[in-house]
This record gives C-alpha cells, structure tokens and sequence, in this order.
C-alpha cells in the first residue's frame, strides 16, 4: 500500500533521514521505532507531505506521490496524526472535527460527526469547548478523530502517547488495536518501543536517521541488543 | 455633553472604516505573517474606478459593486502575483515586498495617469443631516456604522459557521496542520485576500463617498491608521481590529477637539502626533495589543 525508497531528507546541510526504505501493507499495523533524534518524525512528515525528500520515491496505492502536497494526499486516502497533535486550541472540538472533515462530502461529514462522539465519548462532553482546554489525554482522542474525519486507508501516528498519563497511554493503545483490527492500516512511531511492538504486525528500528533492523514485531522485541541501544539513551544524534 | 456624544458618533463612524481596513491586514497577517502594506492601495485601485465611472455619469448603486469586485480581485491577484512565491519566506521578506508594492503603486498611478487629484461629484445624500433630540448627525456617519458592523458580523458570520472561515482560523492558528487536514494553501490564503479585499472595497465605496477624489498616494494614511488599529488590537485578532479601529476614530475625534480648544485650529497637525503617542503610551503598558492572539509568538 505504502512504498518508501531510498528516502533521503534534509535539513539546509543536515542529513536527517538518509535512505530509508519501508514497506506498509494493506491491513497491516507497523510500528517505526527508534531513539530521540533518530529521524523518525522526518520520515513521517516527508511521506505526508509536509517535508519535500532530496532523494527516493514514496509509492501509495502504486502512485508515486513524492513530494505530493499534503492536502492531496489526505485526498487520497493518507492521514497523519502530527507529533504533539497540533490540534487547533483556538476552535472548539466540534470545529476542529469539522474542519478535517473538509475533504469529504457534506452528507459524509455530517454522518462521521455524528458517529464519532460514540467512538471517542470524551469528546462529546466538551463537544462546544474550546480545544486549547483539552487535558493531554483528551487533545490526544481529538488528535486522532480529527484524523479519522477524513476516513484515511493508511493512518500514520507520531508519538500519540506522549506526554500522557499511563492510563491514556493505555486507552491509546486499545484504540490502536481496535482500529488495526477494524482492517485499518496504521503506521505508528512511539518511544515505547516494547509496548508499540506488542500490538505491531511488523517494526523498523531507526537510528541516525537510517533503518538499521526490521522484521516481524514479535522478533525484534527479543533483540535485546537494539533496546539496550537506545532505551538508554545512549545513541542521541542525527537530527529532529 | 451634546458636543460628546456628537464626536463620540463622529469617532465611531470614522473608526468603523478605519476597522474595515484593520480587519483585512490582520486577516491577512493571520494566515501568512505578512503585515500587508500594499492593502491601502486597494483604495487607490477603487478610487480611480470609481473616478473614472463617475466622470462617465454611472450611478452609484453601480459604482459601489463595482469597486467592491475590482477591489477583491485586485487583492486576489496580488497575492497570487506578489505573494505567493515568497510565502513562507521570513516576515521580512514579506514586508519588503508589500512595500516594494506599495511604492511600484504610487509611482504608476503618478506615470500613467497624473500625480494632480482627480477629483469627482459625491452623493448629495451623504452629507445630509438629521436631529435627534438635541444631537446632529450626518448620514455618512450613520451609514459608516451601520454598514460596518453588518460587514463585521458577516465576516464573524463566515468565521465562524463555514468551512472556509474554519480553515481560515485553523491555517492562522497552525498552517501546516491546516494542511495535514486537507486544507488547500493556496485557497486559504486566496480566500482570505478576496474576503479582505472586499472589506477594503466597501471601505473604499464609505470612504470616496465622502472625499470625493483620487490621487496616487491616497491609500498610504488609511493604510497606516489600519496598521495601528490592527497592532493596537494584537495583530492576527479579528475582535481586537475592530476595537481598535474604533478606539483610533474616537481617539482621533477627541484629540483633535482638545488641540482645537487648548492651541488653536491652526495646530490641528499635531493631532495625529498626539494621538500617535497615545499609541506608544499604550504599548508601553500593553505591547502585545489589547488582545492576546496565541499564535503571535510564531513571528
């Protein structure tokens, strides 16, 4: 469903992400692992379109859609949860569901408004409330709805659980699942390498901005050797 | 008491135009981070429309349209001209530009058409008076307002309830987010020049109603008052361009009486420095503006 190849990114002389490749499959959950500056949330951005690649290919539904504009891409079908959500604090969660209900049709919209408050009940609580007053937990649930508004086949997440309480990080996680089961195909970054691998069909481990290990999720979280890696903060560098 | 509330109307019904203007610029800056100092020249544009219908005989109920369209797709083809190769460069840049564009103006209205006034009959209507109680107003005055805040709650209107005004607030708050939903770039930033030039046609259809003349620098002062109103309020805010639109009106009105009364009515050019340092004043107590707008701190 997802093609990247040889995916090159920079920033000005900085090498951010130096060809990586990655496969997503339809219906498959794929966690993208990897320490802090590894150039995980670069990677993320260039296939959604925010960030324009120095080199490589990024394929979706086998259209070459490098360097697509996002709005396009959300078009057609691709959907990203930014990093630290960007939810719009200024208009009320209604608003903003609206607003990312923008790229379908008006009967379409109306139907995923009134559906989505029974997926994410939280929400239809502070339905009329300003987004800016959302804790983390429920900015989070926005974060994701507002994805889902424009019904995507490939959803990509960037660290939806940080800054959360470890019960949101849970309710995140069960979400995951449930749209993974539903036969929705999902690309996740997260820092929490062991619990995104539980959930995960396959992983890529990214570090300095190149994929340095992929395989089944079940295998790679045995490899102690590419935890002990990053998860002590060992190996920071690389860029964003 | 009477004389009070006489400015009080006087200051509304300037200031109101003068919010016309703000609520554009700071539509604009909004969306792009670009303090548009070409936008007065939307005036200029209409002005000479405007000269040159009315000199023709056209009447003014087809005037007014007229200036408000030219108005709106001049804005519009500013920026797809102008701005759009240079968006996202830094606010600098942008500045300049708009300056750039601002001065290329004058100097073609100069060239091509003549730097003397042009000057053209205004509706008799306009200036008509009317006592209520022991208070005169000028139908202009009345009209300003009262078209004014019908054109501010419709943009408020639009703002609020359609998509285009939601994008709108969304693109101003997070661009890029705005885009990562789906937001077109270029329609956002398109629609909001058309919306803002429209305001800046009406604006000119008030204003040349009651000037009654054309010239090729004419769009720098309401330029500059916008400006003010708009940073007085806290540039990118729609409510603070607005109240301090009106603010500057009054504050003009009532500066210019005190100068009268205390050094004569030959000093009435020092209202405008006065009312200037009320200004700096201001910012002195508050410098971010009356209202607070989150995304200000991305400049």
């Amino acid at each position: 469903m997802l093609a990247v190849e040889q995916l090159t990114t920079r920033y000005g002389s900085l090498t951010a992400l130096h060809q990586a490749s990655l496969r997503v499959d339809e219906g498959e959950l794929i966690t993208l692992v990897g320490p802090n500056g590894a150039g995980k949330t670069t990677l993320l951005t260039t296939i959604a379109g925010l960030l324009r690649p120095a080199e490589g290919r990024v394929t979706f539904d086998g259209r070459d859609v490098t360097g697509w504009d996002p709005a396009r891409l959300v078009r057609s079908g691709l959907a990203l949860v930014p990093e630290r959500r960007r939810i719009f604090k200024d208009l009320t969660v209604a608003e903003n569901l609206k607003l990312a209900g923008v790229t379908a049709s008006a009967a379409d919209r109306r139907e995923r408004l009134a559906r989505l408050p029974e997926v994410f009940p939280i929400l239809r609580d502070r339905w009329t409330t300003a987004a800016g007053f959302l804790s983390g937990g429920e900015a989070q649930q926005l974060a994701v709805a507002r994805a889902l508004m424009s019904d995507p086949r490939l959803l990509l997440l960037d660290e939806p659980c940080l800054g959360l309480a470890p019960t949101m990080v849970d309710v995140v996680f069960d979400l995951l699942a449930d749209l993974h089961r539903q036969g929705r195909t999902i690309l996740v970054v997260e820092q929490q390498a062991r619990r995104a691998l539980a959930i995960a069909d396959r992983a890529y481990v990214l570090r300095t901005g190149r994929i340095v290990a992929e395989g089944p999720a079940s295998e790679l979280a045995q490899r102690a050797d590419l935890f002990e890696a990053y998860v002590g903060g060992s190996t920071v560098g690389g860029g964003a | 008491m009477t004389s009070f509330v006489q400015n009080l109307i006087d200051g509304l019904g300037n200031g109101s135009t003068y919010a016309l203007m703000a609520v554009g610029v700071s539509l604009i800056f909004g969306v792009m981070h670009l303090v548009n100092f070409a936008h007065g020249e939307l005036l200029t544009v209409a002005a000479y429309m405007t000269y040159f219908l009315q000199s023709r005989g056209v009447s003014w109920w087809i005037i007014v349209p007229v200036a408000i369209v030219v108005a709106m797709v001049t804005s519009m083809g500013v920026e797809a001209v102008a701005f759009r190769r240079i968006r996202g460069a830094n606010p600098f840049t942008l500045l300049l530009t708009s300056f750039a564009l601002e001065i290329l103006s004058h100097a073609c209205w100069k060239l091509f058409v003549g730097s003397e006034r042009k000057q053209f009959a205004k509706p008799g209507w306009a200036f008509n008076t009317f006592q209520v109680g022991p208070f005169l107003f000028e139908v202009w005055d009345i009209a300003a307002i009262v078209t004014t805040i019908v054109c501010l709650a419709a943009t408020a209107w639009i703002l609020r309830n359609t998509l285009f005004g939601l994008a709108i607030r969304a693109s101003a708050e997070d661009f890029d987010a705005a885009r990562l939903m789906g937001v077109k770039a270029n329609r956002v930033i398109s629609g909001a020049f058309a919306l803002a030039g429209v305001l800046a046609g009406i604006f000119a259809a008030l204003s040349l109603m009651r000037t009654g003349l054309a010239e090729p620098r004419m769009g720098a002062n309401p330029l500059l008052k916008a400006v003010l109103a708009a940073i007085i309020g806290g540039l990118g805010s729609l409510q603070g361009a607005v109240v301090g639109g009106l603010a500057l009106g009054v504050a003009e009105v009532f500066v210019r009486g005190y100068v009268g009364d205390w050094f004569g009515s030959q000093a009435a050019g020092l209202t405008d420095g006065l009312v200037f340092a009320l200004i700096a004043l201001l910012f002195v107590v508050r410098p971010q503006g009356l209202f607070n707008v989150a995304t200000a701190e991305r400049v």
